[in-house]
């Protein structure tokens, strides 16, 4: 029924509220044997990047979804505000941190691909990525190893 | 089949199945109902598979839901490679079912 089905997953935001629904998603389809390949792009890279990967926030500016005036985004501490609130509500839904999340899509047969590109603009090499990734591949090579996928951007 | 014949098919114990094969009562489960679903998902049954199991199924009792992947293997001690192993090509469905859950609903 779903042996066949297959997800590529592109995660252009480093956000932190961006970078959940890739990772819950993938998880989802591995847990029903779905085959899962996530690319990470641009601002992504913060998702799978060592120095970032523990600290992605959520920004209240430019983000209607938060129910606050825009002014308020941006008074000192808004942005730690809303990423502790939304740290917290996480660890309620029994979400694990960004981190362990990736660690677990990984053992749970997920691969994992940096965009080439992005990382040259970045000055990211495979050792500035958490060791879950398992390769640095371009536009082509992503789409070609995505062929027959499901395409879900992010 | 001549001598070894006590092996019963899912339908001769008279539980209720959802058209997707989950058990419709968790009360209905038993030891052997397990063996007979994953014998029929193509699991051979071992140790490991029933801590899982165990776990699952004392998780359950104890909240009335079943437990998210992760909290098998955060307090279950199986760690998610295994898990994958033991339960190949989606544990969240395998598991649920064996264990005489309903359908895994939620998203982790």
């Amino acid at each position: 029924m779903t042996e066949e089905r297959k997800l590529a997953i592109i995660v252009s935001k480093g956000t932190l509220d961006m970078a959940y629904p890739g990772l819950v998603l993938a998880n989802a389809a591995r847990m029903l044997g779905i085959e899962v390949k996530l690319f990470f792009t641009f601002w992504g890279l913060d998702v799978i990047n060592e120095k970032t990967v523990d600290h992605l926030k959520v920004a209240p500016v430019g983000n209607p979804a938060m129910h606050m005036p825009q002014l308020a985004g941006v008074l000192p501490g808004a942005t730690d505000l809303a990423t502790a609130m939304m740290k917290k509500q996480m660890e309620k839904l029994d979400l694990p941190p960004v981190r362990e999340f990736l660690e677990m899509i990984h053992d749970a047969g997920a691969e994992i691909y940096a965009c080439r590109m992005a990382a040259d603009m970045m000055g990211l090499t495979k050792e500035d990525l958490v060791p879950q990734v398992d390769e640095i591949v371009g536009a082509l090579e992503f789409l070609e190893m995505a062929e027959g996928a499901q395409i879900i951007f992010i | 089949m001549t001598a070894v014949t006590t092996a019963k098919t899912l339908s001769e114990l008279h539980v209720k199945l959802d058209p997707e094969g989950f058990l419709v009562d968790p009360n209905e489960w038993t030891p052997e109902v397990a063996q007979l679903i994953a014998q029929e998902e193509g699991i051979e049954l071992t140790d490991r598979h029933w801590e899982v199991i165990n776990f699952v199924r004392a998780y359950y009792e104890e909240h009335g839901e079943p437990p998210t992947l992760r909290a098998i293997t955060k307090r279950g001690g199986v760690p998610t490679k295994e898990l994958y192993q033991l339960f190949p090509k989606g544990p969240a469905k395998k598991v649920a079912r064996i264990a005489g859950l309903g359908k895994p609903r939620g998203c982790i």
